[in-house]
């Protein structure tokens, strides 16, 4: 597994609802067990595409979100592979029992991707804003979680999804993401990257936290604080190794993520270090609030999810050392 | 029965929605025009002459109360609401932007005259079926207005609330469907049919009529069949998706369009030429 850095952050040209898509008709002309479904969506997450592609295998099922899972759950028992889609908000919120039961409980093999995860919900606003997703999506046994940080990883993901057998829950951002990676980078679900060395404290972030953890980085840096990052994109099962790595090489752990700190990243990264090599840790993420509407840039200082947020964070960790 | 001033009182006023939600949305940009601008006329008769509301005192106990299931069409509730002096017509600039009382999705936390969140299909006919529940507990002679989508009537909670309030009737309880035969990714029919939605209904129990949705004395008069009737009501309308905004009625994907303000202001010429007829 090795990981090139871009240089730069930039905007992906690219959408990270095309770059899924696209990968998933590829792979659907010859993997015919792969079936998309949508809750009335089509249009907003790209799924249309794959509609348009395999009208047979791409479904539309209307307003209702239970009803989807459910029938991918079915779908799953006749040996397919079912993608469904709806917004975060909407999977965990509207079908957690289907999830439970239908796909988990029955052992069955349905990828379920919720779009504009936390802030993302943007002008959707507080009603939608999902920022407990991957906490209920914690609860449930055999579930796994991955938040693909940017176009390069998510791309490389694809293949180890279809590969993987059992319920996944995949939180995607669906617009243009902050190129992290460069091509030619690898991944494994189930591990954690290391993005940069540091010595004075961790900041392990998921999604869009990455690019300001990188961000803060810099800032830091210019404070003579060194700071380790770590992408922690698979948030179930999580990767305990690189995180009792990193506790021991910095003794400090700032945790950074777009979701409610409860039941979330910090919360994973917690369980692992209590347990095994407990260091100070700080928590950057919704702090138990309901979401707003606005624009993203809004939100993230509304929420404290900045760079110049993570850097105080980080100061106050390390007067706790 | 309207009288003939009374009725072009209402026109004129769903005119003025219309237009106030034109420029609201035109200031953003982009938003939810379709489904705001279907259910203008049933607004204007709700709030011109059938709801008892108080502008000054929006939590007043026995108030009619209105759920707008389909919260995305808060921008024309918002243009009523400030029309009607729930609040400075200004604030609608601030439609969706940052620290903003006036979310997408229609907010009982920060909207005077909102009486519940939604945004999230398919819960509020079970919000207003327990308000209707709670007022018919004390006694309140009001009544329960919810509006649904046609689209959102694909969700199971929708019809889970229309078997209990047909078994346990709520003369209280008034639900629109809007039925302007799209949804988010088409047309209804294209996507997973509702059918004969007023029969659909009828058979759940309900008092259940169906009527043109931009004719406000047809709205007005199913309006006063459904208070005399003993059932829970619903009355279907038969509605345009987009209607009477030039660059969106008529137009398969309307649900939520992005527009220069320039394409905003010549739909709203096109309106104000139009005669009141
Ligand atoms: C439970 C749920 N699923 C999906 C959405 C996303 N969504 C918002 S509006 C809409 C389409 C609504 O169609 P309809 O109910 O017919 O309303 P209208 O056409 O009147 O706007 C969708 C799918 C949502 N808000 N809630």
């Amino acid at each position: 597994m090795t990981v090139k850095i871009s240089k730069t952050h930039n905007k992906s040209k690219v959408l990270m609802k095309d770059v899924y898509i696209d990968n998933l008709i590829e792979r659907a002309k010859e993997d015919k067990r792969i079936v998309v479904l949508d809750a009335d969506l089509m249009n907003s997450n790209g799924t249309i595409k794959f509609k348009k592609a395999f009208p047979d295998r791409g479904i539309d099922v209307g307003i209702q979100e239970a009803n989807m899972i459910g029938m991918a759950a079915g779908l799953s028992a006749t040996g397919k592979i079912p993608f469904t889609h709806t917004f975060s908000c909407f999977n965990a919120r509207r079908a957690l029992d289907q999830i439970y039961l239908a796909v988990s409980y029955n052992k069955l093999n349905v990828k379920i991707v919720g779009t504009d995860p936390g802030v993302l919900a943007a002008y959707n606003g507080g009603t939608h804003m999902p920022l407990e997703d991957v906490g209920m999506m914690r609860g449930i046994p055999t579930m796994k979680i991955i938040e693909p940080t940017d176009p390069v990883m998510l791309d490389y993901l694809i293949d180890q999804i279809l590969q993987d057998y059992g319920p996944m829950y995949i939180r995607l951002q669906r617009k243009d993401a902050a190129e992290i990676y460069e091509k030619g980078s690898e991944f494994e679900i189930g591990k954690g990257v290391l993005v940069k060395d540091g010595t004075d404290l961790t900041i392990i972030a998921s999604g869009i936290m990455v690019e300001e953890a990188i961000k803060a980085s810099a800032i830091l840096e210019g404070k003579n604080i060194s700071a380790r990052i770590v992408d922690l994109f698979t948030l179930k099962p999580v990767d305990a190794e690189i995180i009792i790595e990193s506790a021991k090489k910095t003794g400090a752990i700032l945790t950074a993520e777009n979701h409610n700190v409860h039941n979330g990243l910090a919360s994973a990264v917690s369980e692992v270090l209590v347990k095994n090599y407990p260091v100070p840790l700080e928590m950057i993420g919704i702090q138990d609030l309901f979401g707003e509407v606005g624009q993203v840039d809004y939100l993230m200082k509304r929420f404290e999810l900045t760079a110049e947020d993570i850097v105080k964070k980080a100061e106050k960790l390390l007067a706790r050392k | 029965m309207l009288t003939e001033e009374k009725k072009k009182e209402i026109k004129k006023f769903a005119k003025s929605i219309r237009l106030e939600t034109m420029k609201e949305l035109g200031n953003l940009g982009f938003g939810h025009i379709g489904g705001s601008m279907s259910i203008v006329e049933l607004l204007a008769v709700l709030y011109g002459e059938v709801m008892n509301v108080d502008p000054k005192n929006p939590k007043m106990e026995d108030r009619d109360w209105l759920v707008v299931s389909k919260g995305h069409s808060g921008p024309a509730v918002y243009a009523t609401l400030a029309l009607k002096g729930f609040f400075d017509k200004e604030l609608l600039k601030t439609l969706n932007k940052g620290g903003t009382d006036l979310p997408s999705h229609c907010d009982r936390n920060h909207t005077p005259g909102i009486d519940m969140s939604t945004g999230s299909l398919g819960q509020g006919i079970s919000m207003a079926l327990g308000i209707a529940m709670g007022n018919a507990l004390d006694k309140r002679d009001n009544f329960v207005y919810a509006i649904l989508g046609d689209g959102e009537c694909q969700e199971g909670q929708v019809w889970e609330a229309f078997l209990y309030a047909g078994n346990h009737p709520m003369k209280n309880l008034i639900v629109f469907v809007d039925n302007n035969k799209q949804q988010l990714d088409g047309y209804t029919d294209d996507i997973n049919s509702i059918g004969d939605i007023r029969t659909k209904i009828e058979d759940f129990g309900w008092f259940s009529q169906e009527v043109d949705g931009h004719n406000v004395e047809q709205i007005y008069e199913a309006i006063k069949r459904a208070q005399s009737s003993d059932k829970s009501s619903a009355i279907v309308l038969d509605t345009i998706k987009g209607k009477g905004c030039s660059f969106a009625e008529g137009v398969e994907l309307n649900h939520h369009m992005k527009f220069k303000k320039e394409q905003m202001d010549e739909a709203i010429e096109v309106l104000l030429k139009e005669g009141d007829e």
